[in-house]
């Protein structure tokens, strides 16, 4: 499926190295991450060594080589966030859903991370769950969202 | 049906504000259902329902506003559609619930331009921001949009153009300041067959969100300038670097580049002229460093997005595959098609002797209204704060404010009454900036903001160079000691001498300016430095000083 996927994605690139990071994004957009033999894959067709597609897929933030939870929850680290609680906000998430900034759970339910600025700054502090904001975050706002998210997706499961 | 002469009069529009932010307060929902509701009562005809990009005053969201009266509707929900959309329909007063109140006299306001957010502002890259349809490239015709792109092909040579931005003296509005006019004759003057036009939207800072507010409000307007830019410099090829952080600009800016090139304002023999030239959007990947232009030319490269060693050939000679290369900020490019239909003298109506036209800031933080705003250039940070910003919350007092970001620095409110240009920012010891400019009150502790500023600059350190890579690295766990109660006597010091090191030695303007934010808050809040170290105290109860 992978390769039928890149097969598509390559067709419409010619295979210039200049196409790499468009490419990393495309392919990261459909797959989620960029697992290691695709970068062996997408390093062949742009014609440049495996290590260079390493070097700037570790050097971006947006680039992962782990797979992602199916709601990847990012917490703004912007500056009106942090003045106006954005620390506390990330810690009642990770009470709640116990897992640390930069963590995927086991199951792939979530993913905890930290994001520099969403630009939602008249809304900070806020929070975003994978295309979601939710601004004017507070910890009891955080609280009721995550608690009943994990019971939502409790019950979700043992169905 | 009414009749022909009383359509103008009855005709109604709504503008359902569509930015990131109100977005986020479901606008969306809210324009789709109001639109469906009016057609279902066969109103659809008399009241247009309009989706706009961000009004400003984003704290307020989701915004609604009827025009032509200038009826402002704050926090509006969804489950006000059918008494908004009855109001409409029967004509009555204004729904009182959803007006804005003045926080300072609690009393609702009506209009629009009555709000002291708005009415104290000076807009004009952000004119139309809110006001026409992001998506509807007729809609930014019938404001003369284009109209500058026609006077600048038909009636006057680039060295004109080039002249004209030159006396306007526009500088950069990315943060550096230098005079655009000359950046571009710089690149025009540069031989070569092929040369390309950047706009960098790369809009990093943490607490700023303008760049992204044009770009959704009025993509249009920053095309338009690119393509005067294009043709002043003789360029064939563009590029926008867009944050992949922002997915509503970047697909505003996909809607209105297929539209600009459907209208003939972009591909081949542009407006039957000679002059042919495309955009492409390329996606930054969330370095913050590609903010500088070296790296973001290698980013655009497909390389790693580190920053080029000095010496090294200006960008304007040597950008993307070592061709000449133009590279300007969004509100850089905003402001060009007003300069040639308005004229270089309009431009420098407004502003300072070295600061000409204006600066649009994200307000945010510590203050009563937040949201995005424009004023001219040299108005006091009091202007800023009080009058549109409304003051500072709970009655709390005014401690700093930060201009600049990561790169900035923090000024005591004992200055608040400098005027806010290029020139005196930096004097101050803090930068312009891109303009996020965040309030801070007696509750923000200073050393916390020293901290979180040098953890961001050294994770967005791109580890080229060891003073950046190590030196903020160094400083930021000083602070973080300092922070959690394990300072030392000559902790300030020390970290003045590394800002020093870092300063002179870094390879790029991250670098050069990441000390920037320990510097100014040591110059202007020693004493809290001073608390936290030798009383292992954190005055504003920020700090979880733990006890040794």
């Amino acid at each position: 499926m992978e390769e039928e996927l890149l097969e598509q994605i390559f067709a419409s690139y010619e295979g210039d190295r200049k196409e790499l990071v468009p490419i990393l994004q495309e392919v990261q957009e459909n797959l989620g991450y960029l697992p290691e033999e695709v970068m062996q894959d997408i390093a062949r067709f742009v014609g440049v060594p495996e290590s260079h597609v390493y070097s700037v897929a570790s050097f971006y933030a947006q680039f992962r080589t782990l797979p992602l939870g199916k709601k990847r929850v990012a917490v703004c680290r912007g500056t009106a966030c942090h003045i106006r609680g954005a620390p506390q906000i990330l810690h009642e998430i990770e009470e709640s859903i116990h897992l640390k900034e930069g963590e995927t759970s086991e199951d792939l339910e979530y993913t905890l991370e930290t994001v520099a600025c969403i630009g939602c700054c008249a809304l900070a502090p806020c929070i975003k769950v994978n295309k979601d904001v939710t601004g004017d975050m507070t910890p009891e706002k955080t609280k009721k969202l995550f608690n009943g998210n994990e019971n939502g997706n409790g019950g979700k499961r043992a169905g | 049906m009414a009749t022909e002469e009383n359509v103008p009069d009855k005709r109604h529009t709504v503008h359902v504000c569509q930015g990131t932010g109100c977005v986020s307060g479901g606008s969306e929902h809210i324009f789709s259902a109001l639109k469906e509701d009016l057609e279902n009562s066969g109103h659809a005809e008399d009241i247009l329902v309009k989706r706009t990009g961000c009004h400003g005053f984003c704290q307020q969201g989701p915004v609604a506003v009827i025009e032509p009266e200038g009826i402002f509707y704050t926090k509006v929900k969804i489950e006000d559609v059918p008494s908004l959309s009855h109001s409409l329909v029967s004509g009555s007063k204004p729904l009182q619930r959803l007006l804005y109140h003045d926080p300072l006299s609690d009393t609702p306001i009506v209009h629009y331009h009555d709000i002291p957010f708005y009415g104290k502002q000076e807009r004009t890259i952000l004119k139309h921001c809110g006001g026409i349809d992001p998506e509807d490239i007729d809609d930014y015709r019938n404001v003369g949009g284009y109209k500058a792109l026609q006077k600048a092909i038909s009636d006057m040579a680039p060295e004109e153009i080039i002249a004209e931005v030159k006396k306007s003296g526009l500088r950069g509005l990315g943060g550096a300041g230098f005079p655009a006019g000359r950046k571009w004759e710089s690149c025009r003057n540069t031989g070569g067959d092929v040369k390309y036009v950047i706009c960098n939207a790369d809009e990093g800072d943490p607490g700023a969100f303008q760049d992204r507010s044009v770009m959704e409000g009025n993509p249009h307007l920053v095309i338009e300038g690119m393509i005067i830019a294009a043709y002043a410099t003789g360029a064939s090829k563009g590029f926008i670097y867009v944050r992949a952080e922002y997915p509503l600009a970047v697909s505003r800016l996909k809607i209105a580049l297929e539209q600009s090139r459907q209208e003939g304002f972009l591909g081949e023999d542009i407006l039957q002229s000679d002059f042919s030239f495309d955009i492409e959007i390329f996606q930054g990947a969330g370095a913050f460093v590609c903010g500088e232009s070296t790296a973001l030319v290698r980013s655009i490269e497909g390389k790693r997005g580190m920053p080029k060693v000095m010496p090294r050939p200006r960008t304007t000679e040597e950008g993307v595959w070592n061709k000449p290369t133009l590279l300007n900020n969004v509100k850089t490019f905003a402001n060009i098609p007003l300069i040639i239909v308005n004229g270089s003298e309009w431009f420098t109506n407004r502003g300072t002797e070295k600061s000409k036209g204006t600066a649009v800031f994200s307000l945010t933080g510590k203050v009563m209204n937040c949201g995005l705003i424009e004023v001219p250039m040299g108005a006091t940070l009091r202007k800023i704060i009080y009058d549109i910003g409304g003051g500072i919350p709970g009655g709390k007092a005014l401690k700093a404010v930060q201009t600049g970001g990561p790169s900035g620095g923090c000024l005591p409110a004992d200055m608040i009454d400098i005027p806010v240009d290029f020139d005196s920012l930096t004097q101050a010891g803090s930068i312009m900036g891109s303009g996020g400019l965040v309030v801070m009150d007696e509750d923000t502790c200073m050393v916390d903001i020293a901290r979180y500023f040098l953890d961001f600059n050294q994770r967005e350190s791109c580890g080229q160079c060891i003073p950046c890579r190590l030196g903020t690295r160094q400083m930021y766990e000083i602070l973080d000691d300092i922070t959690k109660g394990r300072g030392r006597a000559g902790d300030i010091d020390l970290l003045m001498q590394l800002s020093g090191s870092i300063k002179r030695s870094s390879v790029c303007g991250l670098g050069k300016t990441a000390p920037n934010p320990v510097l100014t808050t040591i110059r202007y809040f020693r004493d809290e430095y001073e608390a936290h170290i030798a009383g292992k105290k954190c005055p504003a109860g920020i700090c979880n000083m733990v006890s040794l």
